[in-house]
């Protein structure tokens, strides 16, 4: 059936996030959050991330094209922008940040350049990634949101 | 009381109020506890917002710490628990936390993504009581309402221990206040148990079901007011009764002072580094100074409810303590009168403190000293002054300075010092003080009517403060005079009383007890036999008590000049080692250790006196006091049935007195320097 397909695929595209390292362990305390009182709570909190964090990415370029490097600043950014990636999951992401602040950390300023470069393409394809599964799962129906697949 | 009572109480108030033992434990609980989260994260605060709730907890989440300070004022009682996040933008995680301690007394959880031993250590020395890293999994969620049952625990703890805020004492007070104290007390203790037990019931809710105690809310204002008062007095110095009467905020106890100084000496510690718990050990320490007073002014016999009076006594004591003191050092009753003086100066001091207002007993305990209040009032001043005298030349009368320092305890110096209040004469109490001592002495050996008169003196002062233990040490104290010589009757109870009932004072504590055991040592008791007597009554005020006579008594039998020097030692020690020994900190406590202290020192001095003996029976007597003192200390807070009795039983003793010595204050030109009326 389709509507099984659709379970399947999503289950799929769902399995690969975590597989591939996109997601870790947090996104399915998210998903055990989910319940009939909130159906779309993991989609919610997902956008929420991305909203609140466009912000603090835009804070980080901007401090990032000071010269002198900021570091303390930096490094303040980063904090709250790791913990935001953290509470949702986002593994590779969450990576990144602490790799920049360990950059930080030392003062180099290039390598935190570098690493805010990588952070910035894990978070935009993790968002594609999820933005495709949410829809996927809307549409396979709430049966697939509402379990909660163990992997 | 039932031993139960103290510490039963934390088991009682647990089960009735807190959570209601287990079986009872609502289902609902923990459903329902009021979390606050502050974090500036949005995407944290709303997983965690979800967390909760599916913990099923009220929540209420907040994105400043600004607004989320406001909150938890506005709603003093709103919240049970907060959980909030190190970094963020407005305020330090750290400064939150110290705020809502100090403010409010909630449990604080602090959480962040940051996991470093050192962030984590700041949280520990900050007071959080609890510690996660994120990202905050559901799990570590469910069980925070164990940080709310144990605060309430150990608030409730706090409360049923009257008082005693002091670390370490705490747990033993309570325990000790149950064993020691005796009918009055535990009227006392039941009592208050009851009312708070009712009022934790009151409380109680469902949705919590742990102790609930009507929290103080330490508002901005009232946090102002106490560091004030902390400063004022020093950040070592400050001791919860000090601070108490300094705020003077109506309603405010003790307990509440206490808890919240020893968050602020964490908060404190923190900003310099400071190990933390000192101020525990200050605490105690100032106790102690503060017990000698308590017993100290037990009284003089005399006029033992005039020690009752206000706890400006103790300034006016001393003067007249002083004036008395030094005019009569010659005259034989001159130096019954120091005696009497001290007492007085003690008694009212210390009644003063203690009864002054429950509160403030503390503090007032602390100053007068004067053994020589009991004697008249205007005695008092000279008393005072001679007392001061003989606690200088004594060297260490300073009740507190012996608690604190270990000092002599000289009573005189103890007079002197709980005087600051009263600005203690030192000069010519001095002269005095040593005198009264010699003639307490004497009396001790006549015992007989000195018993009986000490142990009224005992009463009487008792009556006054609430910390009174004078009651049951002065009375011995009196007695001695009374027997001993003429001259004591004289002074009869000022004299035997101040010195002795002075130190007893110190014990506040004991006051209660006091008044109980007064009773039944009305009876002249043979010399030592009054000791014995007064050892055996239960509370343990009357152990220091005895040993503060004693000491007195043994130094009337030495050179009633030198005297002086030994018994107001020994009373203090007597208070000041007793307390210590309970290691209650509390400052009723201190009384009674105060008192000890006396005896320690004067012990040694006593040696050179004949009273050594005495001695030997007080320090034994020390012991025994300090370890009933203890209990006693504990539980004064509130304390004693204010005199109860004293004003009977002053009469009664000065009934002996009379008829055995004659109105001593007449003889001692105490100008009718009335122990009680010397307003500590």
């Amino acid at each position: 059936m389709e509507r099984n397909q659709m379970h399947r695929q999503v289950s799929v595209m769902r399995q690969s996030l975590f597989d591939q390292g996109y997601l870790d362990e947090q996104f399915i305390q998210l998903e055990e959050l989910q319940d009939d009182a909130n159906p779309n709570f993991v989609e919610e909190v997902v956008t929420l991330y991305y909203r609140d964090s466009s912000r603090l990415i835009l804070s980080i370029d901007q401090a990032l094209e000071r010269n002198p490097l900021d570091f303390n600043k930096l490094d303040t950014y980063m904090h709250q922008f790791k913990g935001s990636s953290t509470s949702i999951g986002a593994k590779k992401v969450k990576a990144e940040c602490t790799q920049f602040r360990e950059y930080c950390k030392v003062g180099n300023g290039e390598g935190c350049m570098r690493t805010f470069q990588q952070a910035k393409k894990e978070y935009t394809i993790l968002k594609r990634k999820l933005e495709a599964y949410f829809q996927q799962a809307r549409q396979s129906g709430p049966s697939e949101t509402a379990c909660r697949p163990r992997n | 009381m039932n031993p139960s009572i103290g510490k039963g109480s934390m088991s009682t108030a647990s089960s009735s109020v807190a959570w209601k033992a287990g079986d009872v434990v609502p289902d609902q609980f923990p459903a329902g506890l009021r979390v606050l989260v502050v974090d500036d994260d949005p995407t944290c605060l709303v997983i965690l917002e979800k967390m909760l709730r599916t913990c099923l907890y009220e929540v209420t989440k907040c994105n400043r710490a600004e607004i989320a300070l406001s909150l938890l004022r506005e709603n003093k009682n709103g919240f049970d628990i907060v959980i909030s996040d190190v970094h963020m933008p407005d305020m330090d995680g750290f400064k939150l936390l110290e705020h809502i301690g100090l403010e409010m007394d909630l449990p604080v959880i602090m959480m962040s993504a940051d996991d470093g031993k050192n962030v984590v250590m700041k949280g520990v020395t900050h007071g959080a009581c609890d510690y996660l890293i994120k990202p905050v999994r559901i799990e570590a969620l469910k069980n925070i309402w164990q940080h709310v049952v144990r605060k309430r625990k150990n608030e409730w703890k706090d409360v049923e221990q009257s008082g005693s805020v002091e670390d370490g004492d705490r747990q033993q007070k309570p325990s000790e206040d149950v064993d020691y104290s005796s009918s009055a007390n535990e009227g006392n203790w039941k009592s208050s148990k009851k009312r708070k037990d009712e009022e934790e019931d009151a409380e109680e809710r469902d949705d919590t079901s742990t102790l609930k105690k009507p929290r103080v809310v330490w508002s901005v204002e009232l946090h102002q007011q106490f560091v004030a008062a902390v400063n004022q007095l020093g950040i070592d110095k400050a001791v919860p009764k000090k601070i108490l009467e300094l705020m003077n905020v109506p309603g405010l106890t003790r307990e509440n002072v206490a808890s919240h100084l020893q968050k602020y000496r964490l908060y404190l510690r923190r900003l310099s580094g400071v190990s933390q718990h000192q101020s525990g050990l200050n605490n105690s320490f100032m106790s102690p100074q503060e017990a000698p007073f308590g017993p100290m002014s037990s009284l003089s016999g005399l006029d033992l409810q005039s020690l009752g009076v206000s706890c400006q006594l103790p300034a006016q004591s001393l003067a007249t303590l002083q004036a008395a003191g030094l005019g009569r050092s010659t005259s034989k009753s001159g130096i019954q009168m120091p005696l009497v003086d001290q007492r007085n100066l003690f008694s009212f001091e210390n009644p003063k403190l203690r009864f002054g207002e429950g509160q403030q007993q503390h503090l007032s305990n602390s100053k007068p000293i004067n053994l020589l209040h009991g004697i008249p009032t205007t005695m008092e001043p000279k008393q005072l002054a001679t007392l001061h005298q003989s606690a200088q030349s004594l060297g260490s009368l300073n009740m507190q300075v012996n608690a604190h320092g270990g000092q002599s305890s000289s009573l005189l110096m103890q007079m002197a010092q709980p005087q600051s209040r009263g600005q203690i004469l030192n000069e010519s109490t001095g002269s005095h003080v040593p005198r009264h001592p010699s003639s307490i002495g004497q009396p001790i050996m006549s015992n007989g009517i000195a018993g009986g008169v000490i142990g009224r003196n005992g009463i009487s002062d008792n009556g006054r403060g609430t910390g009174y233990n004078q009651v049951p040490p002065t009375s011995s104290m009196l007695s001695f005079p009374m027997n001993h010589t003429t001259e004591l009757t004289g002074n009869s109870f000022p004299l035997g009383s101040t010195p002795g009932i002075s130190n007893v004072t110190s014990k506040g504590a004991f006051h209660e007890e006091v008044s109980s055991e007064m009773k039944g040592s009305t009876g002249l008791l043979p010399s030592y036999d009054i000791f014995n007597d007064l050892h055996q009554h239960k509370s343990q005020d009357w152990e220091l008590q005895n040993v503060g006579l004693h000491f007195d008594a043994s130094q009337n039998a030495n050179p009633i000049q030198g005297n002086l020097e030994v018994s107001p030692s020994v009373l203090v020690h007597q208070g000041y080692s007793s307390s210590q020994r309970s290691g209650q900190n509390r400052n009723a406590s201190s009384l009674g250790r105060g008192m000890f202290s006396g005896v320690d020192s004067t012990e040694q001095r006593n040696t050179q006196s004949g009273g050594q003996h005495l001695n030997n029976l007080l320090i034994d007597n020390s012991v025994r006091v300090k370890a009933e003192r203890i209990p006693d200390a504990s539980s004064q807070t509130t304390l004693f049935p204010e005199h109860f009795g004293q004003e009977d039983l002053m009469s009664a003793l000065l009934k002996q007195q009379q008829g055995g010595i004659g109105p001593a204050e007449t003889e001692f030109d105490f100008d009718g320097y009335s122990m009680d009326n010397i307003p500590v």
